[in-house]
């Protein structure tokens, strides 16, 4: 799909989630989904527990499989593909190609236990973008740098604070140059001093342009560097909007109650 | 206790020395004897082909045990149950003597024509029954250690290599095995050093590995309890070396899992050195 089309625009939508649903057995926890996420835009899913907000970000890259409902990436359909005339699941490579395509950036860090900071960031595009290492070590540095943690590229990730890991995963998810970044509450397991750190890495890669989809429970992030917020309750999304708009001035009667009692 | 510990050392040290049954004269002119040695060389090589059909077997086991298939899973449990469940002397002997039970091995399609074929006894040697016999039995153990290790990794692991798009066996082998070794290797050690010794069951099938060489030796000269010290003393040494090995590949496989630096095996050597090099970085890592 890559360089097939006209080159993207600002404004062109690159994520289409199209009537998306899903259930755990018989629990729904997510009903009809439908949402647009445009080219350098940054969204923000907010909601209760339970609402479904992390189901549907991972509906997105397949980590979860959607019963109803399609998801495109640059107007390419995720997951699935069509054969005379009806949907048929991908093979797992080509699911895994397009999975290169979207960074994710877990709650938990997930750094590959047993390899060096810099070795997390280097072993995707060595492994799948057959990147030489010296190539792929000259990136990382890079990223490294961006955010800001050269000196820490030999050390372990128990060596490192969750910040710094977290700053880490977010660097070792743009090493493959993903057209879309998705989090999954990147600040939810850190000490509230150094969540700023990470909030900080997350607003300059938004200003860099970069398409996020942000699970999140920062209101102030996603007031500041959300261009759009999606606020979801009981596998529904209840009103979506600019930030400012729905932070500052909610219509529905859900979003007045669960921002009063957060904020 | 320190005192009865002290006199029960001095004991046996006293036996050791002036027994009359024990020769160390004897010992010493077997010790390197070329038989001897031949027997600890097949000694040696058995352990290592017996734990490499082991550890290979095991992991393809282990792999089918957690597979979704309710198939594979059933077939490796199975297989672990009947391996487990006999004793391994049992299935040495049926190994030597399976040519009584299949006459003939042909290869060709299963219940259909067969290309080649050929008696069961010039296929299945004396060595290759004790390489099967020790070899199928220590998977049946390996598969439950690989597996044990494999469900150890968080699955936080898997699921970010998943989500940078890393295909399933890459993900094996880059991210879930290296982290595995950790929990596999220290049990894996055990079960080398007990393979090593458990190598000289295979005297029952008469091959000669180490033990089997000194029984040869000593029913001709009768100097039994000299020569059983010299097959204990090779056991030992080679259970140190191996004990020693272990303690390194622990090191390797442990790396990134403690919050100060691990020092490589050249600077625990050299460890007075490191030390004064480290005191002034230390701060770095508190």
């Amino acid at each position: 799909m890559v360089g097939e089309g006209p080159l993207p625009t600002i404004g062109q939508p690159i994520l289409r989630v199209e009537n998306v649903s899903k259930s755990f057995g018989a629990t729904s926890v997510l009903r009809d989904i439908n949402f647009d996420v445009k080219y350098g835009e940054v969204v923000c899913l907010i909601g209760p527990s339970g609402s479904g907000k992390s189901t549907m970000l991972r509906c997105i890259n397949y980590l979860e499989k959607p019963e109803g409902g399609c998801v495109y990436l640059d107007g390419e359909l995720i997951g699935r593909k069509v054969e005379n005339g009806r949907y048929v699941d991908l093979k797992p490579n080509e699911l895994a190609a397009q999975r290169t395509e979207m960074g994710m950036v877990f709650q938990n860090f997930n750094l590959f236990a047993h390899m060096t900071a810099i070795e997390n960031i280097m072993e995707a595009p060595v492994q799948l973008k057959r990147e030489t290492r010296a190539e792929a070590e000259t990136h990382a540095r890079q990223l490294l740098e961006r955010v800001g943690l050269t000196q820490k590229a030999d050390c372990y990730p128990l060596q490192l604070s969750g910040g710094q890991q977290q700053r880490i995963a977010i660097a070792r998810a743009l090493a493959m140059r993903p057209k879309l970044m998705l989090f999954d509450e990147p600040t939810s397991a850190l000490d509230p001093e150094i969540v700023g750190e990470v909030l900080e890495v997350m607003r300059l890669l938004a200003n860099d342009g970069m398409t996020m989809v942000v699970v999140t429970h920062e209101m102030s992030f996603a007031r500041d560097v959300g261009d759009r917020v999606i606020f979801m309750d009981g596998g529904v999304i209840v009103e979506t909007g600019t930030s400012k708009e729905v932070l500052m001035a909610p219509q529905h009667a859900r979003t007045k109650q669960f921002l009063a009692r957060i904020t | 206790m320190v005192a009865i510990t002290f006199v029960l050392v001095a004991m046996l040290v006293h036996l050791l020395v002036t027994s009359s049954s024990l020769q160390w004269g004897v010992v010493g002119h077997y010790f390197f004897s070329s038989d001897v040695l031949s027997g600890l060389i097949r000694t040696l090589y058995l352990t290592a082909i017996a734990m490499l059909v082991g550890i290979v077997g095991g992991t393809i086991l282990a792999l089918m045990r957690i597979s979704k298939s309710l198939v594979l899973s059933m077939a490796a449990s199975s297989y672990i149950w009947l391996f487990r469940g006999t004793p391994l002397l049992v299935q040495l002997l049926f190994w030597f003597n399976i040519a009584s039970f299949v006459p003939r091995l042909s290869l060709g399609i299963p219940f259909g024509p067969s290309f080649v074929s050929a008696s069961t006894n010039s296929l299945i040697t004396i060595l290759a029954a004790a390489v099967l016999g020790l070899g199928l039995n220590e998977a049946a153990y390996m598969a439950e250690i690989v597996r044990a290790g494999i469900v150890s990794v968080d699955p936080g692991q898997g699921e970010a290599a998943l989500a940078l798009g890393m295909p399933k066996r890459l993900i094996f082998r880059r991210i879930v095995l290296p982290q595995a070794m950790r929990v596999i290797i220290p049990p894996t050690g055990n079960q080398t050093i007990g393979m090593l010794k458990g190598t000289s069951l295979v005297s029952v099938i008469s091959l000669p590995e180490l033990l089997y060489s000194v029984q040869l030796i000593y029913a001709r000269n009768f100097e039994t309890i000299p020569l059983l010290v010299v097959a204990s003393l090779w056991y030992l040494i080679v259970t140190t070396i191996l004990s020693i090995g272990q303690h390194f590949v622990e090191k390797y496989f442990g790396r990134g899992r403690t919050r100060t630096e691990v020092p490589s095996v050249l600077s625990r050597l050299f460890r007075t050195h490191r030390e004064t090099q480290l005191t002034g970085s230390t701060d770095h890592y508190a």
